[in-house]
């Protein structure tokens, strides 16, 4: 089914179990320990042996030497592979993961060895006998540093790097009131709570990997690409996925060397990366410098936008499947204000550093943590409210094009609003360090959230099965999002039946393939992809009972027609009804601008002696289309909104810079919030949100638009409170006492 | 983690003499911070000593009136225990701002007491570090030093002591009761038991190989209104940046500090000054930070002064 016109009135629009607030299918199997992740599959191979990969101890150079002698004498140990004897690999950038295919360090802790034996403690146990020499070289490792040497990047994030509408610098020179001011943010790393394992199995020439994947077809073509053998002959396995947030939307190691080893072996091989080996082997959000000019008129119209932003990555071609993208940090300040002369500008330095690669809205995570901060020092510049200052600002177009490309929905400024009234913004004292709760300085903030909508082609299979059961099979991915849920209500929407009435099946490659789960667009595309296969389905039953498939409908497991009422139980009485079919995407993403949108409020205190900070509550208002579940929605919401927390007050991979790595890789030393950090979290969903041209669900992406903002929201409340602005992400307390006077007792 | 080899022992001194016979053999109490150590190849044991079945869980009232806690009994059970929230208020403090209630639960006072350093570098074996690897170099001195050790450093180590729990115990004078393999016993006054790094901070205490802590003894009640302020990066599950534990009114003034020295701090000569400028000025003297760890001098003069604030002299309740 092509999607190349806006969405008409459809069996969708009923939203008896759409956009309703279903408890999660997969529930009952997580809290029972009865959904299996990728090192769970003990049943398909009960003689699996474990792996075990060795990371290099430097950043940069290469192995001279190697000595695996102890190792391969190490009791249970079957295999010590490294670059002397793994077998041949094919490397195609940003498509494929070869593993220890030559003795070159690109990064600290890359694998430079992998031990399989009976255990996994012996495989350890043994890694750890390995003695390795290296001849070390100088590395690049400060993005302070690096900068002057950065670059138009060759992987761009996007259409293109530097963008240009009227003139910039006339409009500034111009301009009553102007603000230039540089941010930084920093690494983060995913710290999803699975970590990244596979089990690999062969039978013959034909592999099964089980493993923690968002996208099943990337991992398919990449790991045959990689072993140089047809996609044909791998399938991927993923039914559940314990989060990935962008970390699991390419392989690294433990998919490459499972599948190597388990080759060799004739054996299926398991790995689990450690959860220290995740922060330097995988990949990482990069750090960013990004400097914002702006010029306003008296009256608090924009009229100069200007947005530049540097980040660093390793060469492409030591970058693994990830590709080395640029982190995109301009992206949404190309659509989200108005202002005819603006210019955007993304450059990319060298860095030899874990890769950086995807995480949680890639580019407007951060480049919403500048902007929006920097929309609060203009506001203040100009003598308005944060508030008011942006829906000054709002425009219904794409600024850079006109109003030829209007947004198909645009409802920034009611986000706004509302959530002004429901936070009881009006108790704002707009002057900083005026709010006082005991020993707490209080100060609140406002941010603007967008999130691009993305959408691509994503297919599914629809069984009516004998007894009237309806079955969901698709290669989407669940990573705690409730893909499960949404594919189900849509099935059951679609076919007249109750939610109980139907099963799904996702995660497994047998099955038709699917949009995955990436950038936001799996809710949205994926169950597009089952309305199709149910509308395939639909003309199938119609035709089985005989009537007209244009005025037929489905209702309480019937099929109705002209006053005539089939179960379709009836219809699949002697054998099963399927439909496989699929969404594809036309140019209305061209045409329309499509976004989300939101503004979250926050309240933070600031201890006034210790200069810590708690928020307080918070409240996202949403615009994302139509919400297909408002319990999952809500959930993807939250984590959104405590991850921008962490973004703001703590997440950041300190790099050391003499040696070239993340120095603080464990969950004790990267600091993630926890429980007592977040507060009363609220979320509203816009009341009659669709998106006609976004899908035939009419929906829009969710999972990325709650950090989008949110940080910054946080920093403004934070400013508020103190009257201390903190450029430099994240704002910890060493960050604020030097503004803040010490009271006298 | 390397294979090794595991015994329970029958009483206190043999299980200090079954130590103290193997060089690479050593005690296992709650094993949250030992067996950690042991997945990630920091230690290395080849054999290990079970203390859980010595009778070591007790915690009972001595005769000067005071408390003997059994060097088993759980952090989280101390921190519960009525006499401790009743006389001993800043212990159970200190213990509850520690670590999670998963952790407490496991974590013993003896095991506490030995808890080894949180310095990244320490936890990284590709990395120079001369606690873990002697002679090998400080990469802390010029790395990543944020929450590491402002005070008692050396040019071989920096790295903070992590436990809460040891400060209010040097606060309250406690005394580590031990045995040796022959029986010999020896009172510890916490004052002396950590040892500061200087050219050998792999030594971290004043124990013998083989030395067993049997209990930890808590002097009569001090009275006066007890608080433990704790500042970290998070509100919760985070090691100090800095600590404050005090005791204060009923003619006591006593102050210790986490968070800023390579052992728990504290200044007696300061604790007869009044002002809290004062009083951080002498606690403070000898820093040495370094640049990414400076603000912490302001921030122990910050959590003093609303330490202080929170109950000003004289106010004798606790």
């Amino acid at each position: 089914m092509k999607f190349d016109k806006a969405a008409g009135p459809n069996p969708t629009d009923a939203k008896k179990i759409i956009g309703q607030p279903h408890d999660r299918l997969d529930g009952p199997l997580k809290v029972a320990g009865r959904a299996r992740y990728a090192y769970e599959f003990h049943d398909e191979a009960p003689n699996a042996a474990y792996g075990f990969i060795l990371g290099a101890g430097i950043a940069k150079g290469r192995i001279t030497a190697l000595d695996v002698a102890a190792a391969e004498k190490a009791p249970g140990v079957l295999l010590v592979m490294t670059h002397e004897n793994a077998p041949k690999q094919r490397f195609k950038p940003g498509e494929s993961s070869p593993q220890l295919h030559n003795p070159e360090i690109y990064h600290y802790d890359q694998a430079i060895a992998f031990v399989v034996a009976e255990t996994f403690e012996q495989a350890r146990a043994a890694a750890r006998l390995i003695r390795v020499d290296y001849s070390r070289e100088v590395g690049s490792y400060d993005l302070d540093k690096a900068r002057a040497t950065a670059t138009v990047p060759t992987h761009y994030n996007g259409d293109n790097s530097d963008t240009a509408v009227g003139d910039l610098d006339a409009a500034l020179a111009s301009a009553p009131v102007t603000l230039e001011v540089e941010y930084r943010t920093p690494s983060q790393s995913h710290a999803m709570m699975e970590p990244h394992a596979t089990m690999a199995l062969w039978e013959g020439d034909r592999l099964t990997v089980y493993t923690a994947h968002q996208m099943l077809h990337w991992a398919k073509r990449d790991i045959a690409n990689t072993l140089g053998i047809p996609q044909s002959r791998v399938r991927v396995v993923s039914n559940y996925v314990g989060g990935g947030f962008g970390s699991k939307l390419v392989g690294y190691g433990d998919l490459t060397l499972s599948a190597l080893a388990a080759r060799q072996l004739g054996r299926p091989v398991k790995v689990a990366l450690t959860r220290a080996q995740i922060f330097n082997h995988t990949s990482q959000r990069s750090a960013t410098i990004q400097r914002i000019r702006l010029g306003a008129g008296r009256d608090g119209r924009l009229t100069a936008i200007a947005h530049e932003d540097w980040s660093g990555n390793l060469p492409p071609e030591r970058a693994g499947n990830t590709g080395a993208p640029s982190e995109n940090a301009c992206f949404q300040t190309r659509l989200l204000y108005a202002g005819a002369n603006r210019m955007t500008a993304t450059r990319q330095a060298r860095l030899d550093l874990a890769p950086g690669y995807a995480m949680r809205a890639p580019g407007e995570a951060v480049g919403l943590l500048a902007l929006e901060n920097a929309m609060d020092e203009m506001a203040e510049k100009l003598g308005l409210d944060p508030v008011e200052f942006r829906i000054l600002n709002d425009i219904q177009h794409d600024p850079e094009v006109g109003p030829e490309r209007p947004f198909s929905n645009r409802r920034l400024v009611e986000c706004l609003r509302l959530g002004a009234e429901r936070f009881g913004w009006n108790r704002r004292n707009p002057k900083p360090g005026q709010m006082r709760d005991g020993d707490w300085l209080i100060g609140y903030g406002v941010a603007s959230a967008i999130r691009d909508n993305l959408v691509t082609a994503s297919h599914a299979r629809v069984r009516l099965l004998p007894g009237g059961r309806l079955r969901v099979e698709s290669a989407m991915t669940d990573i705690g999002t409730g893909s499960y849920t949404i594919m189900g209500q849509t099935a059951a929407e679609m076919l007249g039946l109750p939610l109980s009435a139907v099963e799904v099946r996702l995660g497994d490659t047998n099955f038709p393939e699917a949009a995955g789960s990436g950038g936001s667009w799996g809710a949205n595309s994926a169950t597009s992809g089952v309305y199709a296969a149910c509308m395939a389905l639909r003309a199938k039953l119609a035709a089985r009972a005989g009537v007209n498939a244009e005025g037929v409908s489905f209702a309480d497991g019937h099929l109705v027609s002209d006053g005539r009422r089939v179960p379709l139980a009836d219809l699949a009485q002697d054998q099963e009804i399927q439909a496989e079919a699929g969404i594809e995407f036309g140019d209305l993403t061209k045409t329309f601008a499509q976004a989300s949108f939101g503004a979250h409020f926050c309240e933070v205190g600031v201890d006034r002696y210790t200069a810590e900070v708690r928020v307080r509550r918070m409240l996202t208002v949403a615009s994302c289309g139509r919400i297909l579940n408002p319990k999952t929605a809500r959930s993807q919401c939250l984590g959104g909104m405590t991850m921008g927390i962490g973004a703001a007050l703590m997440e950041e991979l300190v790099v050391d810079k003499r040696l070239g790595f993340f120095v603080n890789h464990d969950l004790a030393e990267y600091h993630v919030p926890v429980h007592a950090d977040i507060p009363d979290l609220d979320v509203i969903f816009l009341e009659g949100d669709e998106d006609a041209n976004s899908s035939p669900l009419k929906a829009r992406g969710v999972g990325e638009l709650g950090i989008c903002g949110v940080g910054a929201a946080v920093t403004n409340a934070i400013y508020n409170a103190t009257g201390v602005r903190v450029r430099d992400y994240p704002v910890t307390l060493d960050k604020l006492l030097e503004g803040m006077p010490i009271p006298t007792i | 983690m390397r294979a090794f080899t595991y015994q329970r022992a029958e009483s206190p001194q043999e299980a200090a003499a079954a130590v103290a016979a193997r060089p690479d053999a050593r005690f296992i109490a709650g094993g949250t911070n030992l067996l950690d150590l042991m997945k990630v190849d920091v230690e290395r044991p080849g054999h290990l000593v079970d203390i859980s079945r010595l009778g070591l869980d007790q915690i009972n009232a001595t005769p000067e009136g005071g408390l003997r806690i059994g060097a088993f009994f759980r952090n989280t059970d101390l921190a519960s225990h009525p006499q401790v929230r009743r006389d001993y208020a800043v212990l159970s403090r200190a213990l509850l701002a520690g670590a999670s209630g998963q952790l407490r639960n496991m974590a013993t006072t003896g095991g506490n007491l030995l808890q080894r350093s949180r310095c990244p570098y320490f936890y990284d074996t590709a990395m120079p570090c001369n606690k873990r690897a002697p002679g090998s170099g400080c990469a802390a001195l010029e790395g990543f030093s944020r929450n590491l050790a402002i005070l008692g450093v050396s040019n071989q180590c920096i790295s903070q002591h992590p436990s809460d729990m040891a400060v209010a115990m040097r606060l309250l004078d406690a005394v580590v009761e031990t045995v040796d393999a022959d029986g010999t016993r020896r009172d510890i006054p916490i004052a002396d038991f950590h040892r500061l790094p200087g050219e050998t901070p792999h030594i971290e205490t004043v124990l013998n190989h083989g030395e067993l802590i049997t209990a930890v003894r808590l002097p009569a009640p001090l009275g006066g209104h007890h608080s433990y302020r704790k500042v970290r990066d998070r509100a919760s599950y985070a090691f100090a940046s800095v600590s404050v534990a005090m005791v204060r009114g009923d003619g006591v003034q006593r102050i210790a500090f986490g968070g800023i020295g390579t052992k728990p701090w504290r200044v007696e000569a300061a604790e007869a000054l009044s002002s809290p400028d004062a009083i951080a000025d002498q606690v403070l003297a000898d820093a040495r930070p370094t640049d990414e760890n400076r603000f912490k001098l302001a921030l122990v003069r910050r959590t003093l002064t609303a330490a202080l604030a929170d109950h000003p002299a004289g106010e004798g309740t606790r």
